[in-house]
C-alpha cells in the first residue's frame, strides 16, 4: 500500500470540482462562519445549512456515505462538550440512575449540547467536501489569493510534496520493526518506557534522514537557479460562473443569518 | 495492513469547528498571526534562502513522525506530537513554523481540527507548545549545565510541559466558549495529557539521544538562531503564567461546576486537607474571588518554579564541589 491512498481528494469532473478553488475556500469559510454565528436552538437555520451541504455533496458526486463516514473524525471531541448537558442550570430532564450520584441532565444543557454538536457536524462536512473536490496544490494558490504570506504557503507546499515520501519512509520503518520483533498476542515486548524509547530512536533516525534529504533538495534547487523566492504561475482569473456561484451562495448564507436574527 | 485509519490515534487536542465561540476563535487567530509572523521573520533571518526547503521537509518529518506509534496497553497506542522536539532541534521560531504548517495541513487535508478554529489550534499546538517546550528546555540546560544528561532531562521536561500547556490552553478556550465548564475541562485535559506527556517525553528523549550521538552538530543548531537562554526560559515561564492567569476567568457559567458539586454533595463532603499553603486556592485577605484565584495561581507557579531553581542550584553546587 502506498501512503498516497491517504490523500482525501476524490478525482472527478463535477460542477463542484470545476469551481474555482478560491471561491470554494471562501465559501467553505463563510459556511463555517455562518454555522458558528447561528444562535443555539435555531434548528430551522441548522436544517437549512444541512440541506445546503447535502445538496452540494450530491452535486459533487463524492458520495454521501463516504462524507458521513469521514465526519466521525470530530466525534471524540463531542465528549468534551457533553459536560455542558450536566452543568447548565435548567429544568431537570433526566437523573443519572446511579444511587448516591445525583447528576442531572437539564433541558437547557441538552439543547446547548445538541447545538454545539450540530455546528461541529455541519462544519466538518463542509471541510471534507472542500478537501474531496479540490486538489491540494489548488488549495495552496487559493490560500495565496487570500493573502496568506508567500513563504508560509511555500513551506506548506513543500510539506505536502514530501509528506507522502516521508510517511512512506515511516511506514517502512514500522514494517521493519514489526518484522524484527515478536509481539505475543498483541502485547509488545519489553516495558512501555523501553518501547517508547525505541520509537524515539526511530523518530531520531527519521529526523536525520529528513534533514539530509532537505539538504539534498536545497542543493538541487540551487543547481536549478533557486534564489530564495518561490515563483509560481499566476492563477487564472475567475470565470463568470465562479462569480455567480460565489455571490449567490454568499448572499444565501447572509440572508439565512438575517432571517435567523430577525425571528 | 499497518494503517487501518488515515491518521494516527486521535489525541483530544485538535479542536473541531463548532466547539469554540467566534470571539475565542478570533483571539486564537490574532495570537497565531503574531506568533507565526514573528517566526517567519526570525527564521528568515537565521536561515535565509534555505528557509523554505528546510522548513517544508522538516514539517513533513513531524507529520510522518506522528505515525510512529508504540503499544501502551489494552489496544491503545501512543505517538509523538512533536512540538518540543521541533523546538529543541530547530530552534523555537522554526519549530513554530513547522508545527503551524502541520496543523494547517491536518485541518485542510484530513479535517483533523477545524478551519475557523485553526488559529486557536495553531496557538495551542505550535505557538504555546514550542514556546513553553523551548523555555523549559533552556531553563533546565541553564540550571544544570551543558551535559549530555541535561539534554535528555531537558528534553523530557520540555516535551511533557509542552503537551500539558497546549492541553491547558485548549481547556481554557473551551471554557471561555462556554462549551465545557473550565472546572471540568481543565483537570480532565491536563490530567489526560499529563499521562500522554510522559510518552511524548520518552519518545523525545529517544530521538534526542540518537541525534546527539549521530550528528551532535545538529543538536547545537537549534541554539544558533536564539540569543540568550535566560530570555527563553523567562518566555516559557511567562506563557505558563499567562495560562494560569486566564484559567479562573474562563467561566461564563461560574455556577455550573458548583451546581454539579452541590448535586454530588461534594460541597458538604469537601474535607479540609491536612495542611495547605494556600487554602482553597484562594489567597487570604483578597475580597474579589477571581482576583484572589489569579494571585493564588501566580504564587503557586512561582513557588514551583522557585523550588525547581533551588534544587537545581543546590545540585549544581554539589557537582562543582565534587569535580
Amino acid at each position: 500500500m502506498h501512503i498516497h491512498a491517504l490523500d482525501t481528494y476524490c478525482p472527478g469532473t463535477s460542477p463542484i470540482h470545476r469551481l474555482d478553488p478560491r471561491v470554494k475556500l471562501v465559501l467553505t469559510g463563510l459556511f463555517i462562519l455562518t454555522a458558528a454565528l447561528v444562535p443555539d436552538r435555531e434548528w430551522g437555520a441548522f436544517g437549512a445549512l444541512e440541506a445546503l451541504v447535502l445538496l452540494t455533496i450530491l452535486l459533487s458526486s463524492v458520495g454521501l456515505v463516504r462524507v458521513q463516514r469521514r465526519s466521525a473524525v470530530a466525534m471524540p471531541f463531542v465528549l468534551a462538550a457533553l459536560t455542558v448537558a450536566f452543568s447548565t442550570p435548567g429544568r431537570v430532564l433526566w437523573r443519572l440512575p446511579l444511587p448516591g450520584i445525583p447528576l442531572t441532565v437539564t433541558d437547557a444543557g441538552l439543547l446547548r449540547f445538541l447545538s454545539i454538536a450540530a455546528r461541529s457536524y455541519l462544519s466538518v462536512q463542509a471541510a471534507i467536501l472542500l478537501a474531496a473536490t479540490t486538489p491540494f496544490p489548488d488549495l495552496l494558490w487559493g490560500m495565496r489569493a487570500l493573502r496568506i504570506p508567500r513563504t508560509l504557503v511555500a513551506i506548506t507546499g513543500f510539506l505536502y510534496r514530501y509528506l507522502f515520501v516521508l510517511a512512506d519512509e515511516a511506514r517502512r520503518m514500522l514494517q521493519a520493526r514489526e518484522a524484527r520483533s515478536g509481539a505475543p498476542d498483541g502485547r509488545g515486548g519489553g516495558s512501555v518506557a523501553w518501547r517508547a524509547q525505541v520509537t524515539g530512536s526511530m523518530a531520531g533516525t527519521l529526523f536525520l534522514r529528513s534533514y539530509e534529504r532537505s539538504e539534498r533538495i536545497y542543493m538541487a534547487m540551487l543547481a536549478r537557479g533557486y534564489d530564495g523566492t518561490v515563483r509560481t504561475l499566476s492563477p487564472p482569473s475567475l470565470r463568470l460562473v465562479d462569480w455567480i456561484v460565489g455571490l449567490l451562495v454568499g448572499m444565501l448564507l447572509a440572508a439565512l443569518l438575517l432571517l435567523t436574527f430577525d425571528a | 495492513m499497518l494503517f487501518s485509519t488515515t491518521h494516527p490515534t486521535p489525541t483530544p487536542m485538535h479542536i473541531p469547528d463548532g466547539f469554540l465561540s467566534l470571539a475565542v476563535a478570533l483571539v486564537g487567530w490574532v495570537v497565531a498571526a503574531v506568533g507565526v509572523g514573528l517566526a517567519l521573520w526570525r527564521s528568515r533571518e537565521a536561515l535565509g534562502e534555505r528557509q523554505v526547503p528546510l522548513m517544508g521537509v522538516l514539517a513533513a518529518f513531524i507529520f510522518a513522525a506522528q505515525m510512529l506509534n508504540f503499544t501502551v496497553a489494552g489496544g491503545t497506542s501512543g505517538h509523538l506530537l512533536g512540538g518540543a522536539l521541533a523546538a529543541i532541534l530547530l530552534g523555537p521560531w522554526a519549530g513554530i513554523l513547522t508545527m503551524t504548517t502541520v496543523v494547517a495541513v491536518q485541518a485542510l487535508l484530513f479535517q483533523d481540527g477545524g478551519l475557523l478554529v485553526m488559529g486557536a489550534n495553531i496557538t495551542n499546538m505550535a505557538v504555546i507548545a514550542c514556546l513553553v517546550g523551548y523555555g523549559v528546555y533552556r531553563g533546565v540546560r541553564l540550571l544544570v549545565g551543558e551535559r549530555r544528561w541535561s539534554l535528555l532531562a531537558g528534553g523530557f521536561a520540555a516535551a511533557w510541559a509542552s503537551v500539558v500547556a497546549a492541553a491547558a490552553a485548549c481547556a481554557i478556550e473551551l471554557g471561555f466558549s462556554g462549551t465545557s465548564p473550565i472546572g471540568v475541562a481543565l483537570p480532565a485535559m491536563a490530567g489526560i495529557h499529563a499521562l500522554i506527556g510522559i510518552g511524548e517525553g520518552l519518545i523525545t528523549v529517544g530521538a534526542l539521544a540518537l541525534v546527539s550521538r549521530a550528528r551532535p552538530d545538529l543538536v547545537e543548531m537549534g541554539r544558533a538562531g536564539s540569543v540568550g537562554g535566560f530570555r527563553w526560559a523567562l518566555t516559557g515561564l511567562a506563557v505558563a503564567l499567562a495560562l494560569t492567569l486566564l484559567s479562573p476567568l474562563a467561566s461564563p457559567h461560574p455556577d455550573g461546576l458548583e451546581r454539579v458539586a452541590e448535586d454530588l454533595g461534594f460541597i458538604e463532603a469537601a474535607q479540609e486537607a491536612p495542611f495547605e499553603v494556600i487554602p482553597d486556592y484562594v489567597f487570604p485577605g483578597l475580597s474579589n474571588e477571581a482576583l484572589a484565584t489569579i494571585v493564588a495561581g501566580v504564587v503557586g507557579t512561582i513557588i514551583v518554579f522557585g523550588i525547581a531553581v533551588g534544587v537545581a542550584a543546590l545540585y549544581r553546587r554539589r557537582v562543582a564541589v565534587e569535580a
